[in-house]
């Protein structure tokens, strides 16, 4: 399904992105930029890894929907509790 | 050679192969949905300390071994192309490749292990091991402290992960050795590698959290 | 005729088995078990409690009872019963199925679910944990001189087990239902078990990780959670409640799953609405998990984020309803059938409503603010799960007895038990709800003189439900061996247990069952003119 070709590629990816977000984190982009170039990339480093070696590229719905849910749900955990740091001083 | 059923590979209660494969893959995601949440827990209570205490968390971050921490990323990342290449071999009846790349993979595993075990090392003789032995040095030492309990807590619990993959990969290579795994029937392998793949994510976010906050002070 | 009773014998037969029908007969006895020992940690402080002195035990020996009392009754009790018991026992069956899709996987559930026990009842022999239920820090993690870390990891492996279960029901359901049967032709027992089992996989694994930062804490003095050391009690309620909130949800849904059997067969008539009472357990599910922070609201989060939740909490008692509705619009002009089954469901509806309501009291901030921590909390969460999922786990548990022992229970003595639990159960709770509103606070062991009557009835009703607990148990034992046999179908109800024998052949099914209409359909449904 998958070519290994691809999964060679997707390798190669992955190596490159670490560098990138080693050598970003040299440069003063401020604390938030920095953070979010940082965030950003593993999470394009783990949606590389779920859809390609984790075979989500190909996978049913279903299996999408459990992958989400977890992802969701400790996005709604987060969230809510920055809601409460975030208002406490006000 | 085709089997209209092969019994010694499918259990009682599935009505087929692909219903039982259906089951297993469900399983393992369903499983690594509840590890997202685990894990979750101690990214939230790095993220509330990070927000509260940037400075110290920065500060804090220049005293990990960042050439190690990548090493570390590639030694996994690495490890993850060899399980998918060992799912593949699976897949097309190539039993010694998929022996020899599982066996890979669990040596990739073992680097890494290595190379955190000599970072643990380092942390102790630095005197940054919160609970057992600490004495920082910069300012805010006890909000440092809170950056390496999460250090420790977070990449340990990750290291274990790993020492159960490993674990996992050597029950299958015996098996694999034995046969066991053919293009009808690889299913262990395959979800093994989403369990593997899984814990390669959880290092991805890990390193940038602890290894990378503001390198360039 | 062989049936997964009597198949084999043997110790080993039972503690190896993959049978999900004997490992939920295994769960059955543990969970029993660990009843009566949580049981009996309450009558030692309900005794205490009749006076308003502190002068049977000690204030300590006081505070590891309640918490004993807690921790066995949620972990070891409420959360498994229904679903390791009945559910185990019926999800294949109601699905046409040989068996879960992870035979071994349920077993290993069963031991870890035992191990985890023992963990708890080691830690209660050793001296006990004083935190209460809730292990707040910093007191469980600095100051408290008890078996916190022992009963912690206890927690942490039931939790896994709990998961276990979760998993496999959820697997089962989407991937092993029979020929023909699709999501709404499913009976609303395995709904209400797919929405726990969601709540389950979802929360769980944030207790156990508080549980790993609480041990490591306590153990390392790390500052986590310690205000002394820059670390936030608050983020450990946070965590904690996430689970520990829709935990009350994987406690009261499977009941409710339960109750839904009931009303439709002992009315003969097929639930009002299936789609809303099907949708209303997913929403439950979804909308358990926004609201923890009603825990919360005098722990030093911020107002604005206690109004958040103050407001979502409003919203979680809406599909809570609308079963309550639909279970009573079922009843309405049914052909009501008053067997115990039915006496159990009806105590469910009532009490569960009362439970529920006085949530909505305490969802209002400005209330909580003064009932908060109070004896008015204590009826609340007693009423949902006393006079809701243990009713709902008794009516269960006789409706489905002679599908799982082939016997009849003895019908007089159900339900005359079933009275005594209502009344003791009133007696003892009701009276609570009137002390937390005049301001008695919970987990104390003195209280001022005018809080008396109302504590010795609160007693006085314990120990007549203490009575009507041990009933069953006694008339269960006896029917293994003396009942009556029972047919297939003793109640007429619909649902594929119950077309095949009791108790059911190892395999459950001669032939996997096709299924062609929806589940609650009674013969004399075309004489009134419902749909066919």
């Amino acid at each position: 399904m998958i070519a290994v070709k691809t999964y060679y590629m997707v390798f190669a990816a992955l190596l490159a992105l670490t560098l990138v977000t080693t050598g970003a984190a040299f440069v003063d982009l401020g604390a938030r930029w920095n953070t979010i170039v940082g965030l950003t990339i593993a999470t394009v480093k783990a949606l590389l890894v779920a859809t390609y070696f984790m075979h989500l590229r190909h996978s049913q719905r279903l299996t999408l929907l459990f992958a989400g849910a977890g992802v969701l749900w400790l996005a709604l955990l987060i969230t809510f509790v920055f809601a409460d740091y975030l208002t406490r001083g006000w | 050679m085709t089997v209209a059923r092969t019994p010694e590979v499918l259990a009682h209660q599935f009505d087929d192969l692909e219903q039982q494969h259906d089951a297993a893959n469900l399983g393992m995601w369903a499983f690594l949905a509840t590890e997202i949440l685990f894990f979750g827990g101690m990214f939230l209570g790095y993220a509330v300390y990070r927000s509260l205490y940037p400075e110290a968390f920065t500060q804090a971050s220049n005293h990990m071994d960042i050439l190690l921490g990548m090493i570390n990323t590639v030694v996994l990342i690495a490890s993850s192309l060899t399980v998918v290449l060992a799912v593949h071999a699976a897949q097309q009846d190539r039993r010694r490749a998929l022996v020899g790349l599982l066996t890979l993979t669990i040596l990739l595993g073992l680097v890494f292990l290595g190379i955190k075990s000599t970072e643990y090392l380092h942390k102790f003789n630095e005197n940054l091991v919160p609970g057992v032995d600490f004495a920082y040095t910069g300012q805010n030492a006890r909000h440092a402290a809170l950056f390496f309990s999460f250090y420790f807590a977070m990449t340990g619990m990750h290291a274990l992960h790993m020492i159960i993959g490993i674990a996992i990969f050597a029950w299958l290579i015996v098996a694999a050795r034995r046969g066991r795994y053919t293009a009808i029937y690889n299913t262990p392998v395959e979800i093994a590698g989403l369990y593997w793949h899984f814990v390669d994510i959880i290092w991805i976010f890990l390193f940038p959290l602890f290894y990378l906050l503001g390198r360039h002070l | 005729m062989s049936n997964y009773l009597n198949v084999n014998y043997g110790v080993k037969s039972w503690l190896l088995t993959r049978d999900h029908k004997r490992i939920a007969l295994l769960y059955l006895g543990a969970v029993t078990l660990f009843f009566f020992i949580g049981g009996a940690a309450a009558v030692i402080f309900r005794i205490e409690l009749l006076t308003p002195q502190g002068d049977l035990v000690q204030a300590e020996t006081y505070n590891k009872l309640f918490t004993m009392h807690g921790i066995i009754m949620i972990f070891l009790f409420l959360i498994p019963a229904i679903p390791a018991v009945l559910g185990n026992f019926l999800v294949p069956m109601m699905l046409g199925a040989r068996d879960l899709a992870f035979p071994r996987l349920n077993l290993a559930s069963w031991y870890v679910f035992v191990t985890g026990g023992l963990f708890l009842l080691g830690a209660m022999i050793a001296g006990g944990v004083d935190t209460g239920w809730t292990f707040y820090t910093p007191y469980s993690t600095v100051y408290s001189n008890s078996y916190v870390i022992a009963t912690a990891l206890g927690a942490f492996i039931v939790g896994f087990s709990s998961i276990m279960t979760g998993l496999n029901f959820v697997v089962t359901i989407h991937t092993m239902r029979a020929p023909g049967q699709t999501w709404f032709r499913l009976p609303l027992f395995i709904w209400s078990h797919y929405a726990t089992s969601v709540i389950i996989l979802l929360g769980t694994p944030v207790l156990a990780i508080t549980i790993v930062l609480l041990a490591l804490e306590r153990l390392l003095g790390l500052g986590i959670f310690n205000p002394a050391l820059g670390g936030d009690p608050i983020l450990f309620q946070h965590l904690f409640w996430f689970y520990s909130h829709p935990a009350v949800y994987i406690m009261i849904l499977p009941a409710m799953g339960v109750i839904s059997e009931l009303i439709t067969t002992f009315s003969r008539k097929r639930i009002f609405s299936y789609q809303f009472v099907a949708f209303s357990s997913i929403a439950i599910a979804v909308l358990g998990f926004f609201v923890w922070g009603h825990h919360m609201f005098v722990s030093g989060q911020s107002v604005y984020a206690g109004m958040v939740f103050s407001f979502l909490s409003m919203f979680v008692a809406i599909p809570s309803a609308i079963k309550v509705f639909n279970w009573t619009a079922t009843l309405y002009k049914g052909s009501v059938s008053w067997q115990t089954p039915l006496l159990y469901a009806l105590g469910f509806i009532g009490l569960f409503t009362i439970g529920g309501l006085t949530g909505l009291f305490l969802a209002t901030l400005a209330v909580d603010v003064h009932v908060h921590d109070t004896y008015f909390v204590v009826a609340h969460f007693h009423y949902i799960m006393v006079g809701g999922t243990i009713m709902g786990y008794l009516g269960g548990l006789h409706f489905w007895w002679p599908k799982i022992s082939g016997r009849l229970y003895p019908e007089g003595w159900a339900k005359f038990a079933a009275l005594v639990i209502f009344v003791g159960f009133n007696l003892t709770f009701f009276p609570q709800f009137l002390l937390g509103y005049l301001g008695m606070p919970r987990r104390y062991y003195a209280y001022p003189e005018e809080f008396q009557v109302l504590n010795v009835m609160s007693t006085a009703g314990a120990s007549i439900l203490g009575v009507g607990y041990i009933i069953p148990m006694v008339y269960f034992i006896w029917s293994m061996r003396y009942g009556p046999p029972a047919s297939a179908n003793p109640f007429g109800a619909s649902g594929l247990e119950w077309q095949t024998a009791s108790p059911p052949p190892t395999e459950n099914f001669a032939a996997t069952p096709v299924v062609t209409c929806e589940v609650y359909t009674y013969p004399s449904e075309h004489d009134r003119g419902a749909n066919p």
